[in-house]
């Protein structure tokens, strides 16, 4: 409403000068364009221009030759095939999915669980929330390579106090074994994506109406159910924007792997993102890197399609 | 009556008791649970301090008591070319950032100019390109144009982590400015770019301050492009040296980890400093427009 009064403010005063004030207002309204043009000369030559080589590379035979006679051959999806006959690529695809699917759990349920925790008044409060934040503002190369050193496995912390717990008996071999690698990266990023959940719920939490709340516990509603009946079905929308934002990021982590196990051992931790990294810069087979990029383009415009509506929906009823 | 008073008296002081219990209790739940999230950020100060020989130990040990210096004297000497290169790109990007943002956010949010909804769907969709995409063709036109390992490659390379996130942030700071203050310097005679440079931007300065920190700090922290973009050691940021310190000497753990307290020297300063405006950040990149 606020917005809505001051847009349409300055247009009164403007309409009784001029002669024409509709076309007036029109030039004014192109002449002040120049303030944006910098911004979409920025998107066509950053945004656009550089993901439409990329769906373009995919078709093409672009290897480190191409750099040096400036010709790259259309191949047709012979990139595409050369992806998907890769004995690897079945792996990669599902520790996409569980690493995706296992940080998005973890991180939504742990960030929910210190959202609603932090609903609380207590002393230090304020202090202890922006705390929390430090994980996620931390460049991720030096998060990784705290967890990686915490994670090793006779002198890393972590084994050390499990052992000292008596919890187990042999140190866990989190990097260097098949089948842990990807627990362990999927570990350390459900760590680094905690604050970014809890900080949206936490802003989703006070913006429902409280009068429900003390109409619930009028009726006798316990924390429980006040949780479970009102909290989470209010919540949908903000949940909803917060999984699939949370998805879109989760899909293109590049550093927290590469730091903590190179998508080793024996690629048993590569994801779709660290894969096309080594077929582009380490393999220098640029177009099937590229043709894995834009698979993850798919990904992307999937959920971000789902994302847009949930936040125009979410928009709705505050316009 | 006296008797109500009599029976209701000792059941409000046990409701204040337990209540100033229970906010002590959350209070300590609290720091319990800051404690667990940023314990590696303690171990790894732990760590820049331990000499060799504790850092192979079979116990952990919990304190420097026999600390050294030792980790942050080998920074200075290996590193400090990278940290050099780092503040240098992340200034760099910092300058483009607000350059292309600030204009556009107060086109958008003042101006009214045409097309601004597709403009915010625009910088919406442009953050959730792969990072991995960007890199690949940015890597491809960076090698035609011939600058690979040059300063203004990552520049321009992280300036794309920015430029969306900035201009929405500067954008929902300049909503809130009065249309008054430009009405007032447009009668005063002063045109946009003037209203702009002399009266917005100083009143917006949170707003400002907000977008170049964090546009700092994302070019700070990038990897992706600085792996990619640099392939000659002496022209690679602090995030590639750390990466490259690991895969070299595994030994060395208390230089590693003292590279990495100063690297998360920006991050510390940036809580302290904008404390307030992070959260927001965070927020209105995410979930408002």
């Amino acid at each position: 409403m606020a917005a809505m009064l001051s847009e349409t403010a300055p247009v009164a005063p403007a309409a009784g000068a001029g002669a024409h004030p509709v076309r007036g207002r029109r030039r004014t309204a192109w002449r002040a364009a120049g303030f944006v043009v910098p911004v979409w000369v920025y998107i066509l030559c950053f945004y656009v221009y550089p993901l439409v080589s990329n769906v373009r590379m995919g078709f093409q035979d672009y290897t480190v030759s191409s750099f040096y006679t400036g010709s790259a051959p259309y191949i047709g999806f012979a990139n595409y095939l050369a992806v998907w006959r890769d004995p690897q690529f079945a792996r990669i695809v599902v520790n996409t999915v569980l690493f995706t699917a296992g940080s998005l759990v973890f991180q939504f349920g742990i960030g929910l669980a210190l959202a609603v925790f932090f609903r609380r008044a207590f002393p230090l409060n304020g202090v202890l929330r922006s705390l929390l934040l430090v994980p996620w503002l931390l460049p991720l190369v030096v998060s990784g390579t705290v967890w990686r050193w915490m994670l090793y496995y006779d002198s890393g912390v972590i084994n050390q106090t499990l052992l000292h717990l008596h919890l187990i008996s042999q140190p866990i071999p989190w990097l260097v074994s098949t089948k842990l690698a990807l627990v362990a990266v999927t570990l350390v990023n459900i760590w680094v994506g905690i604050p970014f959940n809890m900080v949206i719920l936490y802003g989703g939490l006070q913006a429902l109406p409280q009068q429900v709340y003390e109409a619930a516990a009028i009726d006798g509603a316990g924390a429980w159910q006040r949780f479970t009946k009102i909290t989470l079905p209010l919540l949908r929308p903000v949940t909803l924007v917060v999984l699939t934002l949370g998805l879109i990021y989760t899909v293109k982590v590049f550093d927290v792997i590469m730091l903590v196990t190179q998508g080793g051992p024996a690629n048993s931790s590569q994801t779709l993102t660290t894969y096309a990294y080594d077929l582009s810069f380490q393999q220098l087979s640029f177009g099937q890197g590229a043709a894995v990029g834009n698979l993850l383009i798919l990904v992307a415009i999937v959920f971000a399609g789902i994302y847009l509506r949930a936040v125009r929906d979410q928009e709705g009823p505050n316009r | 009556m006296s008797t109500v008073i009599r029976s209701a008296a000792p059941g409000r002081h046990r409701a204040r008791l337990s209540k100033r219990a229970r906010a002590t209790l959350g209070t300590g739940v609290g720091l319990v649970i800051v404690a667990v999230m940023l314990f590696p950020l303690y171990w790894m100060l732990d760590a820049s301090l331990l000499r060799p020989q504790d850092l192979v130990s079979r116990t952990p040990i919990w304190f420097p008591l026999h600390g050294t210096v030792a980790g942050y004297r080998n920074v200075l000497s290996s590193q400090g070319g990278h940290l050099l290169v780092s503040l240098v790109v992340s200034l760099g990007t910092m300058a483009v950032t607000l350059l292309v943002a600030g204009p556009a956010a107060y086109g958008m949010a003042k101006l009214r100019v045409p097309g601004r909804r597709p403009l915010q769907f625009a910088l919406l969709v442009a953050q959730m390109i792969p990072g991995i995409v960007m890199a690949n063709s940015l890597y491809v036109i960076a090698n035609r144009l011939g600058l690979i390992n040059s300063p203004l490659a990552l520049i321009l390379a992280d300036s794309t982590l920015c430029v969306p996130f900035a201009t929405l942030i500067l954008h929902s700071f300049l909503r809130g400015v009065p249309d008054e203050l430009s009405e007032a310097a447009a009668i005063d005679g002063a045109s946009r770019l003037r209203t702009y440079l002399s009266v917005i931007l100083p009143v917006a300065r949170n707003g400002v301050i907000t977008a170049a920190l964090f546009s700092f700090l994302f070019a700070w922290a990038d990897f992706l492009f600085a792996v990619t973009l640099t392939t000659q050691d002496n022209r690679a940021p602090v995030t590639v040296g750390i990466y490259r310190f690991i895969g070299a000497n595994l030994t060395d753990w208390n230089s590693v980890m003292a590279t990495g307290v100063i690297a998360s020297i920006p991050a510390a300063v940036l809580l302290v400093v904008a404390q307030r405006y992070v959260a927001a950040g965070i927020g209105s990149a995410a979930v408002k427009d």
